[in-house]
């Protein structure tokens, strides 16, 4: 964690995978119960503990962070959905790191999100998750300077979340 | 209909963001502080001037001690802030907020002890607490939106809670300025006024924590 905030990319992609095991463990069961996608739930959670990194303490335990995040979000998914659940974090806690891996990792709500960007930050968010590129191979295909690349890559992953925060879901 | 995002070309997108060193939310919060004090301060100086016998009341102990209250009030909200900006983090500066509250009802109880009955209305209605109601919310606005913009890098669990926080942080600030112009010196006036301009200050937050800090 302390690697991934100093901007070392490496560490904070694997950091991202072990998380998105971690918060998949944790949602996967109720929101089974609840009739809700799990992935779509997963990828808000990771959504919201990347853009809020800032949030967490050098040196001070990751996992009751992360289930602090994950537990609000997880609650606010699942009253846009019109269920009120409670979560205590505790469950989130000791669901966090069961060893299990099984990816099926599809959703749609992200997708539904997506479509609402602007066409620039559609274009770079697009470019960078789906086709792998990084920053600078980016600003070259759409003729942009990488700064432009960086900051509009941010704005985007920033209006994804709001998104899912302001739209209730249409299905 | 394009087939749907996974969750590892996500994963893809936020690391290719994530390339340059995070500020840690409680610089940036420090940072938002000292912006706006520095604001509301310049504010104060455009608007307003110390009043012309500061020397001479710097050394008078209600002076100093309004000052002290609204030091008080300023500083420990700014911890507890930092506190209610990040999840999972313990509830246990709480206590901070108290301090300004018991220090004033402490200069209450010996201003009453010591000066006859007959000047306590006058004392507390002073000279001017409608400049009080006014000018202490407008000094505390530079403040406060500072907060509220640093605040919205933060993740407070209560956003209400946050933003009432950060309404008394600012509400110190504009406090200690308008403080300086004050003529008003007594206890009973800044039990009164002061704290109705800066729970004021703190109710509006409230609710714009509630509108803008959920994350």
């Amino acid at each position: 964690m302390e690697h991934s905030l100093q901007g070392n990319a490496c560490a904070y992609q694997q950091l991202l995978v072990l998380l998105t095991v971690a918060v998949r463990n944790a949602v996967r069961g109720r929101a089974r119960a609840a009739g809700v996608d799990p992935e779509d739930i997963v990828q808000e959670v990771l959504l919201a503990l990347h853009l809020k990194r800032s949030t967490w303490v050098r040196g001070t335990p990751v996992a009751p962070w992360v289930a602090a995040i994950a537990r609000n979000k997880i609650v606010d998914a699942f009253r846009r959905r019109g269920h009120r659940i409670e979560v205590p974090v505790d469950s989130v806690l000791e669901t966090l790191w069961i060893d299990e891996v099984e990816t099926e990792g599809q959703a749609h709500d992200l997708e539904r999100a997506l479509a609402k960007l602007n066409g620039r930050q559609r274009d770079v968010v697009r470019a960078v998750s789906l086709e792998g590129h990084t920053a600078q191979e980016v600003a070259t295909r759409l003729q942009m300077t990488e700064g432009a690349v960086r900051v509009t890559l941010h704005r985007g992953l920033k209006a994804l979340a709001a998104t899912f925060r302001a739209v209730p879901n249409e299905d | 209909m394009r087939c749907p995002m996974k969750t590892e070309e996500l994963i893809r997108a936020l690391a290719a963001d994530g390339t340059q060193p995070v500020t840690p939310i409680g610089r940036t919060l420090w940072r938002a502080l000292a912006a706006g004090a520095l604001l509301s301060t310049a504010l104060f100086f455009l608007i307003l001037h110390p009043r012309f016998d500061i020397a001479r009341a710097i050394l008078t102990l209600r002076f100093d001690f309004k000052l002290m209250v609204a030091a008080c009030l300023a500083l420990a909200s700014a911890i507890v802030l930092h506190h209610v900006a990040r999840p999972a983090s313990i509830a246990r500066h709480r206590w901070l907020l108290y301090v300004a509250p018991v220090l004033l009802a402490g200069g209450v109880f010996v201003e009453l002890a010591t000066t006859p009955g007959a000047s306590w209305s006058e004392r507390l209605i002073g000279h001017n607490a409608v400049h009080c109601l006014s000018l202490i919310p407008l000094l505390s606005l530079p403040s406060l939106a500072c907060l509220f913009f640093a605040l919205r890098r933060a993740a407070p669990l209560r956003p209400p809670l946050a933003g009432a926080t950060a309404g008394l942080a600012s509400g110190g600030v504009g406090a200690i300025l308008y403080a300086l112009t004050c003529p008003d010196d007594s206890p009973l006036f800044v039990a009164t006024w002061y704290t109705i301009a800066i729970g004021v200050v703190a109710t509006a937050s409230t609710f714009g924590g509630g509108r803008w800090l959920r994350w």
